[in-house]
């Protein structure tokens, strides 16, 4: 993935709770087998039944439980084959979190309150290493878990990661702790 | 100091700070292509084939197309034979269309007696929660994570937050584990589970069967929950033995099991108490689990609500799903009635629903579908005769896999058309575009197809 470091510009908004998976990317394409081209389909129902008009900005800000239901990474490629780079919300439900980061598309937690500054202020500076959101109406930090932003920071590869530390892998198995499960190979 | 089942079973599988292994990774067809192209590109292979197993269910037909290479629908058959070709290239057990053991994978792991106590169990899927309810951890992943799996049989985790939802008292009559878990969701919000890994205890989970416990973890995700678990007990012990993936040593493999309970004294982060006996059968009202009610009150009004947050989503709810506040659930008449999903379509959930139209007739309003979780499931099913009940009430009777849950296959509502649905999820959409849909327990959908109208199925006969 690519590092991302700051990320600065316009923002659109999305104000609504309990956004779903389903209406990120609705299921119909989910069935293609590449991971690019997914953009076109974001919010596909409600773009398309003129119920949200979302422009293509760095960031976007979203309200609370953003990404909650399916785990479908489909939702992040969308959003990042969109255009967006960063999003911005109250909360974010877990697998939505941690597969946004997987793909280097930020998502900054900030309170309500804030989020609605900076949706308001249609302008933001998200700098990652100094865990800031900066707009018109001021300077707000969210935090980001230590190893995420070394990551997100230099673009790395998580498998690339976890295989430096193979041995530590290869001892567990060694230990026995691995096993005594069901071999599915033997089914 | 007394630990928390979740803490035993993360500390028996930290392989380093952080980094998680993993027992059991279940594969399925639309969350698994990116990331084997994955391993292609960087030219690494699958480390534990032996702990993976593939299925293909979210996008098969279930109309008795029984090949990959005859599914009508180009897409879904190029999905279904690259999982095919995967596997096969990969070296992963598959068991796919046509296959007697081929099913919704949350369904077939238990069936198959791969999921057991004291695991770590993912999968490119939400509601691998369900496999909590052997006393494993087991939650969703994305397919960035699927391919991390593949590559290294581990899992980079934060640790997350517990939380014990203790049940006291019983379930009364006709009150099901759906509707315990749609109850606990409809007190918590959608969002009141995430971050945490959820234990469901106390005396009413104690006394659930296995297949209720799986309905009940299933959903965990539906209130946001990273994982949810439930001790095992006899009631798991003896679900396990005697299925193909059994351990051999079976009374050693309990005596292990047996250590795994939360220890009396230990601390949760979160605990949440409540009483089992004042829980109703529970219909959903509009497009979140979370909006749900007892079937015998009306739908709620949202200028009765004091967030505006709160109002306007249940006034953008109600417009989607026509409704009017005020209007008795048991007056909300159906067009549609769905039995399945990996919620609700092991066998035990067809014999209630057979119980209940057993010498009955589908409204003739209504188009009701059974489709089992799994061919395992439709096989028990046809051997008890159940296919006959459901046939002959007016049901048609289906191929196991995901079908109308989420409608990637063709079985999907038209725009408009209401649906009681024995699934997961009521989102905009979700069965079909326009599609509007009410989750219920086997028993109330059933019923709910017979009156083509919801019902208070403690009062009917």
């Amino acid at each position: 993935m690519r590092p991302i470091d700051v990320i600065e510009g316009k923002v659109s908004v999305l104000n609504r709770a309990d956004v779903d998976t389903d209406q990120i990317i609705p299921k119909q394409f989910l069935k293609r087998v590449e991971r690019t081209g997914f953009g076109e389909f974001l919010f596909y129902d409600w773009i398309r039944d003129g119920e949200i008009e979302l422009e293509p900005n760095p960031i976007l800000v979203a309200g609370r439980n953003f990404g909650c239901g399916s785990s479908r990474e489909h939702a992040p490629w969308a959003l990042e084959d969109f255009g967006f780079q960063a999003i911005v919300a109250p909360s974010f439900a877990d697998i939505f979190y941690s597969n946004c980061t997987k793909i280097g598309l930020l998502p900054a937690i900030l309170d309500e309150e804030h989020c609605r500054a900076v949706a308001e202020a249609g302008e933001a500076r998200i700098d990652v290493d100094d865990e800031t959101v900066t707009c018109a109406a001021g300077v707000f930090e969210f935090a980001v878990e230590p190893d995420v932003k070394h990551r997100l920071l230099n673009g790395l590869d998580d498998i690339g990661i976890t295989l430096e530390n193979a041995g530590a892998i290869d001892a567990f198995e060694s230990s026995g702790a691995a096993d005594g499960g069901p071999v599915t190979t033997a089914l | 100091m007394p630990k928390t089942m979740f803490d035993k079973l993360w500390e028996a599988h930290e392989v380093s700070d952080g980094l998680i292994y993993i027992d059991l990774h279940l594969v399925h067809e639309v969350t698994s292509p990116q990331a084997f192209d994955g391993l292609r590109m960087a030219g690494r292979k699958v480390r534990r084939a032996d702990k993976t197993l593939a299925t293909a269910d979210h996008n098969v037909p279930t109309d008795g197309t029984m090949a990959a290479r005859l599914i009508a629908d180009e897409l879904s058959r190029v999905q279904v034979e690259t999982l095919e070709r995967n596997c096969e290239e990969f070296g992963i057990p598959l068991y796919s269309l046509g296959s007697e053991r081929q099913g919704i994978v949350h369904v077939i792991g238990p069936e198959l007696g791969v999921t057991q106590p004291g695991m770590t169990i993912v999968c490119g899927d939400s509601h691998t929660s369900t496999h909590g309810a052997f006393g494993a951890l087991a939650f969703g992943i994305g397919t960035s994570e699927v391919e991390h799996v593949l590559a290294t049989q581990c899992l980079v985790q934060k640790r997350p937050k517990t939380m014990r939802i203790s049940y006291a008292g019983e379930l009364g009559a006709g009150v099901t584990p759906k509707d315990l878990i749609l109850a606990t969701i409809g007190r918590l919000g959608t969002g009141g589970m995430v971050g945490h890994a959820v234990e469901y205890a106390g005396p009413a989970i104690e006394s659930l069967s296995m297949p209720g416990r799986m309905t009940v973890c299933n959903m965990t995700i539906e209130g946001g929950g990273r994982a949810g678990m439930i001790a095992p007990d006899e009631a798991t012990f003896e679900w396990v033995r005697g299925r193909p993936a059994a351990p051999r040593d079976f009374d050693a493999a309990v005596e292990r099991w047996r250590r795994l309970p939360t220890e009396e004294g230990a601390s949760f982060d979160t605990e949440v108490e409540i009483d089992a006996g004042e829980i109703s059968p529970m219909v959903t009202w509009g497009t979140t689990p979370g909006m749900v009610v007892e079937v015998t009150n009306a739908v709620p009004d949202p200028a009765a609500m004091d967030s505006p947050a709160d109002r306007e989503a249940a006034e953008r709810a109600l417009a989607y799903m026509g409704l009017e506040a005020g209007t008795p659930m048991t007056e909300v008449a159906l067009e549609r009635v769905f039995i399945g999903s990996c919620t609700n379509s092991r066998i035990e959930d067809l014999r209630e629903a057979a119980a209940i139209v057993e010498g009955r007739k589908v409204a003739g309003s209504v188009r009701a579908m059974v489709v089992p979780g799994s061919q395992q499931v439709k096989a028990t099913a046809e051997a008890e005769g159940l296919h006959d009940v459901f046939r002959s009430a007016g049901f048609e009777w289906r191929e196991a896999g995901c079908s109308m849950c989420l409608g990637m296959n063709p079985d999907i509502l038209i725009e408009g058309e209401r649906c009681a649905s024995t699934s997961n999820r009521n989102f905009e959409g979700r069965q079909g575009k326009g599609g509007r849909t009410h989750l219920v327990s086997p028993r109330m959908a059933a019923a709910a197809a017979i009156e083509g109208h919801f019902v208070d199925i403690r009062d009917w006969s």
